[in-house]
């Protein structure tokens, strides 16, 4: 994932798309550097170094995954979609802040999407369901930590702050 | 906020990173926060373990170094908790590659985590599983994987099939243990589920035979009928995109289906139908439809011939090279590229469209498009489609010219029907595109000219006409200056007119001003001018009328900053003025280059530094007649390659003087290079003593001009590969000419060892009664840190060992970057080398050490072996 303006720049597990591991920072700079200067209308596919890149943007933020010779671009660019229509969903019309703040839960809905660089779920509605899920799991542990926390504040008089599970 | 806690939450730090101004700041804040993670890292703090982690990932993404919160990762996955196994889980996929060693002390964590009561740690342990297993890791929890494959929850059994994917391929051997569940999944109605079995499937083929053979048998109708239902299907609002349901299963059916009929009529029989209906019912205005429509195409490709199909297949791609969007041409031209091996004649009808792609304004279609049209030249189409890509040169921008005119010049060359056309084409890039005209290119281009004895005035002529319009082209400007100082008397008298040219009257001075622009040109570099000095040299004999002008040009470089120049016009001016009776002689027009030697040279000699476009030894184009060599140009083609080099002042004089050798202003100087008997010898029935220039005597000329005809050739043929800037390396005897096979015959050729540094004894560093290992050293010159060694395994026993991989470890102050081996089977009592490169950081002080490791497999069974290395040479 990269971003047209801002310095910053974030890459997703979709550049580890079939275990080429290759999000060093360079790479992404000189990847970066290639598609940012690419015109709105062109197609989104670049080969570079011999690898095939495809990209979609949106707003300002960059979505690009590293395929195979024999991968179907088309498809990659519906994947790249249905990913960003599940963190819209997640975040509520998602912004490129969310994405940065929020970098892991990014990773974790990802994560629900691809494994090992190929689909998992076509269904958009049971990735929502399962990050959800694990999330109402985190909650769950925040609030017994929380809990136990108040009781040794209690049991101590003394004044301390729950255990702040999530960051 | 803890009071004890020294940290700031991640939401602050990522605040603070990004409100920094400066890279400078950036990297205060991050290196602030990385050693707040380190402290609370060694004292142990368990609470905020997993905030550190998640800020290392951030700062990690930033592109800063991050190991030291590796063995982190590890406890976080060892903890019990939910939130801390989900954070630990996503560090070790972002963290940590399968190539850290840290890894394996995961794999009993991750067993565990595999056989956990939580449905969510399952899912954990399995996503990071499938993302970064090694092969031994995959070894160890392949029964685990291959067990969940029928757990009660499809979520489990859907990742799990995918991890499946990435142990096969890690480990093709487990293939066999994964073909009876991967086919029951195959039977699931769960999408996720039946998407990644599918996927499961479909790799299973790729890595076993056994596999395919036993989906295309069991399988193939059911998968048929799957799809079938799916294109019938109704509206399924959880799989709908653009109106038809599920397009990713669609897919994946079909590129399941494609490797189950490629090659089998009967399972390609199966599928027609289907294929048929896919290809015609499904709706190709969005690009989910589009998508399924390609991978549909490229099934009906693969698969079996079935003549109907491939024609709507073709059809399909023909509607999609003139869609508007440019990312359905792309996949177009991309098909069609795979389409050239089955169906070329297809391909073909769409010629004209995809020539227009060539022109389009997007660079990754122009490339593709570029890619095919190349394909598709042949014979009967040459002109046309050359025609067309020269007239696109023009037009075409500055980035894209260099690949075309590539290709242009390697299709001209390949396919030129005769001489005279094969001269045009060339002319027209080169005044086009001459500066992204490759050296030999242009040189091919002399060669052709020079051998077409017909051509000569028709090529002077119009390449004197086409530099009346551009002086810019620097390729054009060498090959018509060239051309003039050869036959600059055929320009002026209009020698061997052909009824296609236009008359074109041309004065001796006319000639000479047009050499004169060249080598005042502000563009023109130092070969360009060098080759102009010669041209008037030559012109200075061929129009008496304009010596005294040519001498004036030539003593204008006399104070050449550049050494090359200068000497030259000094060489030649001395020739003017005192050696007018032999002048003529040594002046006259090379004999016919030998196309033989020059493609062999340009095929073998420079195999660096020139890289054709094309890969392929570049032939001289059809339709020219090659001259027989005489023998004797033979003999002097072998000195001359190395005339510059061996001290023998006679043959240096002869190349001085005749100013070929652009190498020896740039070369170092080449007393050092010990003559060779060989070489000495021919040298020496050549060589016409040691005077030098200025002192010689009437009787040194007479034997020049006796020797004439001799050094008319010896000339041209230094002259020939002066021509290249890296002509250095081409007469350098280190270069790997042919002729220098020849030469290897007459004496030891002792070069290889001052080049390399000094040599070290190759070092026998392990031995086993099954296996031997040895070292050849040897370092780059001017970098005595780094050492480079070549490993060469030797099989001493019978068996063929596969999987073959050798590890390496060293010390701190030793930095080891291994190459892959040549190969990982070892055949019975063969060998196999890799190389590798080690930087030692304390040369001199401490020699190198390292710890070995073999391993490979016999017939199946693995075997390892270790070791150390503590022998070798002191100072590496």
């Amino acid at each position: 994932m990269a971003n047209a303006f801002d310095s910053t720049l974030l890459f997703m597990q979709s550049l580890h798309h079939k275990g080429h591991s290759l999000y060093e920072i360079q790479v992404i700079r000189e990847l970066s550097g290639l598609i940012l200067t690419r015109g709105p209308k062109l197609c989104n596919f670049v080969d570079w170094r011999g690898l095939r890149v495809v990209y979609k943007r949106y707003a300002s933020l960059y979505f690009c995954m590293c395929i195979d010779q024999d991968d179907n671009e088309l498809e990659i660019l519906e994947i790249i979609h249905h990913y960003v229509e599940v963190l819209d969903r997640y975040f509520g019309s998602v912004c490129e802040l969310d994405l940065i703040y929020n970098f892991h839960k990014a990773y974790f809905i990802l994560d629900e999407l691809l494994l090992a660089g190929e689909l998992q779920e076509s269904s958009k509605k049971t990735v929502a369901r399962l990050v959800a899920g694990q999330d109402s799991l985190v909650e769950t542990a925040k609030e017994q930590a929380s809990a136990i926390s108040n009781i040794i504040a209690h049991a101590t008089k003394k004044v301390m702050n729950p255990l702040a599970i999530a960051f | 906020m803890n009071p004890f806690s020294s940290g700031t939450r991640l939401r602050d730090m990522i605040r603070a990173i990004r409100s920094c101004k400066t890279a400078a700041e950036e990297r205060a804040v991050v290196r602030k926060e990385c050693a707040a993670i380190r402290a609370a890292i060694s004292e142990n703090d368990q609470d905020y373990r997993h905030r550190n982690l998640a800020k290392l990932m951030f700062i990690h993404m930033l592109g800063y170094p991050t190991h030291f919160g590796q063995m982190e990762c590890l406890k976080l996955i060892a903890s019990s908790g939910f939130p801390e196994k989900r954070i630990g889980y996503l560090a070790l996929m972002l963290l940590l590659d399968e190539r850290q060693e840290v890894l394996m002390l995961v794999t009993n964590s991750l067993k565990q985590d595999l056989n956990h009561s939580n449905q969510y740690i399952i899912g954990l342990a399995l996503c990071a599983l499938g993302n970064i297993c090694s092969a031994e890791m995959a070894r160890d929890l392949a029964p685990e994987v291959e067990r969940l494959l029928q757990f009660r929850d499809p979520n489990i059994r859907k990742k799990a099939a995918l991890c499946s994917i990435r142990i096969i391929k890690k480990v093709p051997d487990l293939a066999e243990n994964f073909i009876n569940p991967a086919a029951s999944l195959l039977r699931e109605k769960h999408h996720g589920v039946l998407i990644t079995g599918v996927q499961l499937c479909t790799d299973l083929c790729k890595v076993s035979s056994e596999a395919l053979e036993y989906f295309r048998e069991k399988c193939t109708e059911g998968l048929v009928k799957t799809l079938k239902d799916m294109a019938n299907s109704s509206y399924a609002p959880e799989y709908d995109v653009a109106g038809i349901t599920d397009p990713f299963l669609h897919i994946r059916l079909l590129k399941l289906l494609r490797i189950l009929g490629q090659g089998d009529a009967d399972a390609s029989d199966c599928m027609n139908d289907i294929l048929a209906q896919v290809a015609t019912k499904i709706e190709s205005n969005k690009n989910a439809g589009n998508a399924i429509l390609y991978e549909c195409v490229g099934t009906i490709m693969s698969i079996e011939d079935n003549g109907g199909l491939r024609v709507l297949a073709i059809n399909i791609l023909g509607r999609f090279l003139s869609n508007r969007d440019n990312n359905i041409r792309y996949v177009a031209l991309n098909m069609l590229m795979k389409a050239m091996t089955v169906d070329a004649q297809a391909v073909q009808r769409h010629r004209a469209t995809i020539l227009e792609c060539v022109k389009d304004s997007d660079a990754s279609i122009r490339k593709k498009a570029l890619d095919l049209v190349y394909l598709l030249v042949n014979e009967s189409n040459v002109k046309p489609l050359t025609k067309e890509l020269i007239e696109y040169l023009e037009a075409s921008d500055q980035e894209f010219k260099g690949v075309l005119t590539d290709k242009i010049c390697s299709l001209v060359e390949k396919f030129s029907p005769e001489k005279i056309w094969y001269i045009d084409q060339m002319l027209k890039v080169l005044s086009e595109a001459g500066s992204f005209v490759k050296d030999e290119v242009w040189h091919a281009l002399i060669v052709v000219i020079s051998n077409a004895s017909d051509l000569h005035g028709y090529s002077v002529r119009a390449l004197y006409r086409a530099l009346q319009t551009t002086t810019e082209q620097e390729s054009l400007v060498r090959v018509a200056v060239w051309c003039i100082g050869e036959y600059g008397d055929i320009l002026v008298n209009n020698v061997g007119m052909l009824d296609i040219e236009e008359p074109i009257t041309v004065t001796e001075s006319d000639a000479v001003d047009a050499v004169e622009v060249a080598i005042k040109h502000h563009t023109s570099d130092l070969t360009t001018k060098a080759m102009a000095l010669i041209a008037l040299l030559k012109l200075s004999s061929r129009f008496p009328s304009c010596s005294a002008r040519i001498k004036d040009i030539i003593l204008q470089n006399k104070q050449s900053f550049v050494l090359e120049l200068q000497q030259r016009s000094i060489e030649f001016n001395c020739i003017l003025q005192k050696h007018q009776n032999i002048r003529a002689a040594l002046v006259e027009r090379m004999p016919v280059l030998d196309e033989a030697t020059f493609s062999g040279r340009r095929a073998g000699s420079l195999p660096t530094s020139v890289s054709t476009s094309t890969g392929t030894a570049h032939n001289i184009p059809n339709g020219i007649a090659k001259p027989a060599a005489a023998p004797v140009a033979d003999l002097l083609d072998l000195s001359s390659d190395d005339a510059p080099a061996p001290s023998s002042s006679g043959g240096n004089f002869l190349q001085d003087l005749l100013g070929v050798d652009l190498s020896t202003a740039s070369a170092p100087p080449s007393t050092s290079q010990p003559p060779k008997g060989g070489t000495d010898v021919l040298l020496d029935l050549l060589s016409i003593g040691t005077s030098p220039p200025a002192q010689s005597s009437s009787s040194a000329s007479d034997i020049l001009s006796s020797i004439q005809d001799n050094t008319a050739s010896l000339a041209n043929l230094n002259g020939l590969t002066s021509l290249s800037p890296l002509s250095a390396n081409g007469n350098s005897p280190a270069s790997p000419a042919p002729v220098m096979d020849l030469l290897d015959g007459f004496g030891p050729s002792p070069q290889k060892n001052e080049e390399n540094g000094p040599a070290y004894p190759s070092l026998d560093a392990y031995e086993s009664s099954s296996l031997r290992m040895s070292f050849n050293f040897s370092k780059q010159p001017g970098n005595p840190q780094t050492t480079l060694i070549q490993a060469t395994f030797t099989n001493l026993s019978p068996n063929v060992y596969n999987d073959f991989l050798f590890q390496a470890a060293v010390p701190k102050f030793l930095q080891l970057h291994l190459d892959p081996a040549s190969s990982n089977t070892l055949p019975a009592n063969g060998s196999i080398s890799q190389s590798m490169k080690v930087t030692n950081s304390q040369h001199g002080k401490k020699s190198l050490v390292m710890r070995i490791r073999i391993a490979y497999k016999i017939n199946g069974k693995d075997v390892l072996e270790e070791g150390q290395v503590n022998n070798f040479p002191r100072d590496l």
